[in-house]
């Protein structure tokens, strides 16, 4: 029976694999970036990258929430107000807030994310000029809004008015696009650990945005990332705030539900 | 001066006498190489980032540091030392162009 000691080896070789698995998922500080089936983009990052974001003062993307507290309390635009004249303190009013975003936005028709309220807040309310995405303003107050929400879990709506926006989304998701003929699904379903060229795959998750990539050297949008994607397939990308990535962010939020908001998140 | 450059400092607010603190600085600074060529002009981007760093603890040098091209955005540095007495420590940073930035901290000596 020379067969008896290879299937020994082989099983004990997927006892330590299954082992090793559970180990790292109920490692004490890791497990809250497990859910279920779902991990977030902490879990693909080197140790080192995983450290600067669990030290607040060492993550440079507060640099852009600091002067994004600066900005809560900064009357501009011409009625006058500031963010805090009606919202108070952000610590408690935006609590939850960035987790349920993209939302329903009944006067437009159609789901807006976090980046498109806050200017909306501004030039309806505050009677100022939108800010541009990518700048340091709306990244920095994305991130200051979001981040009230750490550690509570992605819930987002997807029924009612939100149905047609979150199956555009999905059909854009898994939609073939570029010279190289690849949907999303096609690198973030099932390859998630697994390398493209010198690239480590994640799931593609969103709970970490705005975030800091080391690459960017600066805090950058999920859009930001959607459009790196595209381009990286040779696809025309959208715009910044185009419905079509709002619809997209709508159906990943959803993806990733009940993982915990990690903004601002570091990642390579 | 560069745009938007901000030292952050975190020091120990107290200590005992002779203990080992650690020391946290983060500064947002371009940091532009001098390596880098403009995408439109093909001209070169002239270097710009902070050459030295210092730590003084009531006056006296206990850290500095000289730094090169190859240090990232938004430098951050980590040091330890020893607390001595109660104080102040000096955080100076000075870039290419000879602006300096700085910040201090208050620690109490047990």
């Amino acid at each position: 029976m020379r067969w008896r000691p290879i299937a020994v080896v082989l099983g004990f070789g997927l006892f330590i694999g299954a082992y090793g698995a559970v180990l790292a998922q109920g490692d004490g500080k890791m497990a809250k970036y497990f859910v279920g089936d779902l991990r977030t983009g902490y879990t693909f990052a080197t140790p080192e990258t995983q450290a600067i974001q669990d030290d607040d003062f060492a993550n440079p993307a507060f640099l852009w929430v600091d002067y994004a507290v600066e900005l809560w309390e900064d009357p501009s635009g011409d009625a006058g107000k500031a963010c805090s004249d009606c919202h108070g303190a952000a610590e408690d009013t935006m609590k939850g807030v960035g987790a349920r975003y993209p939302v329903y936005n009944a006067e437009l028709g159609k789901p807006i994310n976090l980046e498109q309220r806050i200017n909306k807040c501004r030039v309806d309310n505050m009677q100022a000029k939108a800010w541009k995405y990518e700048s340091r303003e709306l990244l920095g107050m994305t991130a200051y809004v979001k981040s009230q929400s750490r550690g509570m879990p992605v819930q987002v709506q997807i029924d009612g008015p939100m149905a047609p926006f979150y199956e555009k989304g999905k059909a854009f998701y898994f939609q073939r696009r570029g010279q190289l003929d690849m949907a999303c699904a096609n690198c973030h379903e099932g390859n998630a650990g697994n390398m493209i060229r010198a690239n480590l795959l994640s799931q593609g998750q969103s709970n970490g945005f705005p975030l800091y990539r080391l690459k960017w050297q600066k805090l950058g949008s999920l859009h930001r990332r959607f459009r790196g994607c595209n381009k990286q397939v040779r696809a025309a990308p959208y715009g910044y705030g185009s419905d079509e990535y709002v619809n997209l962010e709508l159906f990943v939020a959803n993806r990733g539900m009940g993982l915990p908001v990690e903004t601002p998140g570091v990642r390579m | 001066m560069a745009k938007n450059v901000k030292p952050r400092v975190k020091v120990p607010k107290t200590a005992a006498k002779g203990e080992i603190i650690e020391i946290k600085t983060l500064i947002s600074h371009k940091m532009e190489s001098g390596q880098r060529k403009d995408n439109k002009t093909g001209e070169k981007i002239p270097r710009m980032i902070i050459n030295k760093f210092t730590c003084t603890y009531n006056g006296v040098e206990v850290f500095s540091a000289d730094w090169h091209p190859a240090i990232s955005t938004n430098p951050y540095m980590a040091f330890n030392t020893v607390a001595t007495e109660s104080g102040t420590l000096e955080f100076t940073w000075v870039d290419d162009e000879g602006s300096t930035y700085t910040k201090s901290a208050k620690i109490t000596v047990q």
